[in-house]
């Protein structure tokens, strides 16, 4: 279909502006001015409409339908989150409200649902506090490796390497490097699909600042030795990083706090299902253990003797501002939302179902789909295409198809240590129905495979394009529209 | 309510298929000695109750004063498309568009909005969006040291003071050196620049309008940059850029700026938008996401995610950038919202901020005790002096409605009694008048 | 198939002294293993750079490889057509498709590196 550009009429409006009630001013310098207008299209509000409309038709989205897109849980948002965030007295709030005098005062609803949701997490995660500033997952790795720097700079302690498993979310090794550290790969032990804690204390030593660990891991594995992990690292005053990206599987199990993790952060827009938007917003707070309070980001919220809330800015240890306000409030609210509507009971059966789900897909797709680490998962599951390999069928032949199922296809060549890897995660608001409708889909393919392997190269045949060229893509850097 | 579909039965058999009778049997690698040692989670609340008590918390913030608070972050008038078309949940409940086949919607409007910012800025390529302009600035002083090869950043102080911070934030543990450069009535000042610029700068950063809603026009500086090899970011107002000169126009490399007033509510803080244009020249060292054109098997027109290979998901502790989840609503909030203003529209919203604010300015120059900094032009927002703290009067006029704009003594020890004022297309005349009365009325006692 | 004239180091380049100067390449093996190379960025000339030191980055369309220099030594010339042509990797990654020469390197560091058999083999055991 035509870019939006292509489909602008000359002297069409789509929105009209009240006339100037105030005395026409002198115009500015000719040196202050743009050449020309800036071009942008000329349409009717309903040419407009027309055109996002028929693009919202070419996206597949959690209401449309089922989207095991491992790693991202993609779970059903529900409607709620989106009339409270809607209202009016928290959509309208200015940021820069509490900074008048008594400002506090003016915006204690917005207060009081941060430091709500604050306790909240801290109840969830079993951690001593958290910031909610961070306004992604990797730009919680990042706060969360600068609360580590800072913690060691404190000591006076120049610690510079910080190690982590083969298969982390690329944002770890990033989000390390970005924070200054040099950055060291643990091996994961190929028979357990764990890292494996006796190669893990030969590489710790007094240059380690950190380790950072996903728990469940991107294999969907429970690391039951976190503990000793933990152990070992604070020997030698390491901190551990909890990546909590894999939450979902663990609510009311386990708390990354009870095993002594120093640092995690919560992908709200994962576990606490809050829309993930065509790739965010999302928001990453923070957790620490006490020792890491003074450095966290300015400013804090705060409960005063009378039940109020203010922010303080006198944090003299602080890492400083790592987003210009409280972190992206709209996100924050619906989590809370979530939360509340959730509440303690609901929270655990989400991880209970989010946890049966994968693991009886697992176990029907095992059948014709190899399983390099067969035991029960948590909330995901890793398989790969190896079998299908064999008659030139690979991931992403299998990703394709599945989109003329009816069904987005799960995360492919990821984790990297699993080759033709499919890393699946169904979410707790699936139904059996859905499940087994995918997995018949899956074993259908299967055949497919072993049968008419071209038919899965020749797919998808149902989506608007197929496969689109990448190389061109990438040779041509075509990025913007422009006359 | 936890929104599971299964029932009891289902569960059974689901359990059967597993081999396990119970779903604790599947929870077992968490040893008991690690099991949470508590879950306080208050119970659940109907939908119904949910809604009754965010609606009384919410009506605890003071969102209604008449606003004329600023600082980068602005109340603009939202057409009501923009929410018809983003709330949408074939945009709103998709993610990252990583299977090109089943996002060509959102990678079409991805595309389309980074044209939208090229448009804007003058700039040859956009990346999807960033966070927001804080941490765009930040992002922008990584690509200018990586360009360059050189570590120090001179700043402008006209740079909005809490970008500012943001960036000492992250450069902390990095050997990065910033310097900065006051202001000289309220526009960069040129001369101690130029004397600051060295071999060893990579980049200098400064802001359109700037933080004191000052207007400039930075092609001396970029030109003075280029000579000596150093990069020219430049942070803008986006709603400005219908009237004033681009980055593109005056030659700066790296063009920022927060995308909050195109579309987006205030939100307290965020969701917002950070985005980020540059050269063709630059563009492998982009950080973000990045949608390009191609065609599919077939020959038809495609989108897709393109020059992967820079980002973390590959690059790993060698990416442009640590960043993954962007805020790609909010950038389709921007793109429905300039797609409906169109062009005449966004000119009209500009032109409309620029008289009210002329306006204000002269009723506020009739009042006795207040000064209107005037040296140099501005666009929508201006700095008073008044004869008291500005932030006990600000106190004073927020009791009679009105939020009067930002008191700067937080930012600027020097300047306890300067108000910086905001004016959008929202504001009437009427309601200006009224801020002007008022404060003339309390300035007297 | 990996030519005998020259090194090859176990990051998949290879090495080729003639004239003095050292040419450096990635193996066939390497750029089967990429796909399509889109862009490749090569050193500044008169760059000097240790043994297995970070010299460049070889991109395709999903991959990003960094390129080691494979002994101690200066950079003398970069393979300039790959600016427009990065294809030449994939097409004739042991000709065409070099990417860099050293002057002033260590040759004995040269003489320690795989045969082409040696190599061979060691391809043939990781699989």
């Amino acid at each position: 279909m035509a870019v939006i550009f292509d489909k602008s009429i000359s002297g069409r409006q789509g929105v009209r502006f009240p006339t100037s009630d105030v005395p026409e001013p002198a115009p500015l310098g000719e040196a202050y001015r743009r050449d020309g207008d800036a071009p942008l299209c000329e349409l009717t509000e309903l040419d407009v409409m027309r055109h996002f409309i028929e693009l919202s038709h070419k996206n597949f989205s959690i209401d449309s339908g089922f989207y095991p897109l491992g790693s991202c849980t993609m779970k059903y948002n529900p409607k709620l989150l989106e009339t409270v965030a809607n209202m009016p007295g928290f959509a309208n709030l200015h940021p820069f409200l509490p900074q008048l005098r008594r400002g506090c005062m003016l915006t204690q609803g917005a207060l009081h649902v941060l430091y709500e949701l604050e306790h909240q997490l801290c109840a969830i995660a079993g951690m001593d506090a958290f910031t909610l500033q961070p306004l992604a997952g990797a730009h919680g790795e990042l706060t969360g490796l600068m609360l580590i720097a800072a913690y060691h700079r404190s000591k006076g302690n120049d610690k510079k390497e910080v190690l982590i498993p083969d298969e982390a979310h690329g944002t770890n090794p990033s989000s390390a490097a970005i924070a200054g550290f040099t950055t060291r790969s643990i091996p994961t032990d190929p028979e357990t699909g764990m890292l494996n804690v006796d190669a893990l204390a030969t590489m710790v030593n007094d240059q380690t600042a950190a380790i950072m660990l996903t728990n469940p891991n991107t294999l969907g594995i429970f690391n039951s030795d976190v503990d000793k992990v933990v152990e070992i690292a604070h020997r030698f005053d390491a901190q551990v990083y909890y990546d909590g990206a894999n939450l979902n599987a663990i609510l009311g199990k386990f708390r990354p706090g009870d095993a002594g993790i120093d640092v995690m952060h919560i992908n709200l827009h994962k576990t606490f299902a809050t829309p993930h938007g065509g790739g965010g917003p999302g928001a990453g707070p923070v957790g620490v253990q006490e020792h890491l309070v003074p450095f966290l980001p300015t400013s804090r919220i705060e409960k005063r003797d009378d039940s109020t809330y203010q922010l303080n800015y006198d944090c003299p240890e602080s890492i400083g501002y790592i987003a210009p306000f409280y972190g992206n409030f709209g996100v924050l609210l619906r989590a809370y939302a979530y939360i509340m509507s959730m509440g303690r009971e609901g929270l655990i059966e989400a991880s209970e179902n989010a946890v049966l789900n994968a693991n009886y897909l697992m176990n029907i797709l095992k059948t014709k789909y190899d399983l390099p680490y067969d035991r029960t998962c948590m909330h995901e599951f890793v398989i790969s295409a190896k079998n299908q390999v064999k008659h030139g069928v690979h991931a992403i032949d299998i990703a394709k198809a599945l989109m003329d199922y009816g069904f987005h296809p799960p995360t492919v060549y990821f984790p990297l240590i699993v080759k033709e890897a499919m890393m699946i995660e169904p979410t707790e608001t699936e139904s059996k129905e859905t499940l087994d409708a995918f997995a018949e889909a899956m074993l259908a393919i299967a055949d497919r495979a072993e049968q008419e392997p071209g038919t899965l190269h020749a797919a998808p045949s149902s989506t608007c394009v197929n496969r689109p060229d990448e190389l061109k893509a990438a040779k041509d850097m075509d990025f913007a529209h422009l006359d | 309510m936890s929104y599971v579909g299964n029932t009891d039965t289902q569960r059974q058999e689901m359990l059967a298929r597993c081999g396990v009778d119970s779903v604790d049997a599947l929870f077992e690698a968490i040893p008991e000695h690690l099991r949470a040692r508590s879950f306080d989670v208050a119970p659940a609340k109907s939908e119904l109750e949910v809604i009754d008590e965010l609606s009384r918390i919410a009506n605890r913030n003071y969102a209604h004063l008449t606003n004329f608070l600023g600082g980068g972050f602005y109340d603009h008038f939202v057409p009501s498309a923009v929410g018809a078309i983003c709330s949408r949940s074939e945009f709103y409940t998709a993610y990252t568009p990583y299977q090109p086949e089943v996002s060509q919607g959102t990678l079409q409007a991805i595309y389309e909005y980074q044209s939208d910012i090229c448009r804007l800025t003058g700039m040859d390529v956009s990346n999807a969006s960033l966070y927001d302009g804080g941490t765009a600035l930040y992002e922008a002083c990584q690509v200018a040291i990586h360009a360059t090869h050189r570590g120090r950043i001179v700043v402008d102080g006209g740079v909005n003071p809490v970008y500012r911070k943001m960036l000492y934030c992250y450069t902390a543990n990095l050997a990065i050196e910033f310097e900065e450069i006051a202001v000289t009535h309220g526009q960069s000042n040129r001369e101690q620049i130029f004397d600051s610029l060295t071999d060893e700068t990579a980049a200098v950063i400064v802001q359109n309008p700037n933080f004191f809603g000052v207007v400039d026009n930075h092609a001396d500086i970029v030109k003075a940059c280029h000579d000596r090899g150093i990069l020219v970011i430049q942070s803008v107002y986006p709603v400005a850029m219908s009237v004033l000169a681009t980055p593109g126009q005056i030659g700066a490399d790296i063009a920022t700026g927060e995308g909050q007033s195109l579309g987006n509510p205030l939100n307290f803080g965020g969701p917002y938008l950070g985005f980020m244009a540059m050269t063709k020249a630059l563009v492998r060292k982009m950080p973000g996401r990045l949608v390009g054109r191609t065609v599919d098997r077939d020959g038809k027109d495609s989108f897709v995610l393109t020059l992967q290979a820079r980002e973390q998901h590959i690059r790993r502790n060698k990416a442009t950038s640590n960043i993954c989840t962007n805020q790609a609503l909010c950038a389709l909030r921007a793109h429905a919202y300039l797609s409906l203003v169109g062009r005449s529209g966004l000119r009209r919203v500009a032109d409309l901020c620029y008289a009210k604010a002329e306006y204000a300015k002269q009723r506020f120059a009739q009042i006795p005790g207040v000064e209107v900094m005037t040296a140099s032009p501005t666009f929508n927002e201006f700095t008073i002096r008044v004869p008291m703290d500005a932030g006990e009067l600000a106190g004073i006029l927020v009791e009679r409605g009105i939020a009067p704009g930002l008191p700067l003594g937080r930012y600027y020890e020097d300047m306890q009694n300067y108000l910086l004022v905001a004016v959008t297309e929202r504001r009437t005349k009427h309601e200006i008048g009224l801020y002007a009365e008022t404060l003339e009325s309390v300035l007297k006692g | 198939m990996n030519p005998s004239d020259r090194k090859y180091t176990k990051s998949h380049e290879w090495i080729k002294v003639e004239d003095g100067e050292a040419v450096v390449g990635i193996t066939d093996y390497a750029q089967e293993a990429m796909g399509d190379v889109t862009f490749v960025e090569l050193p500044s000339v008169g760059a000097s750079f240790p043994k297995a030191g970070d010299c460049g980055v070889v991109e395709s369309v999903k991959a990003a490889s960094d390129l080691y220099c494979p002994v101690d030594g200066t950079i003398a010339d970069v393979n300039a057509s790959l600016e427009n042509a990065p294809e030449l990797i994939n097409q004739d990654p042991y000709e065409d498709g070099w990417l860099l020469k050293l002057r002033d390197f260590d040759e004995s560091q040269v003489a320690e590196l795989m045969t082409a058999d040696e190599y061979k083999a060691s391809l043939d055991q990781d699989s």
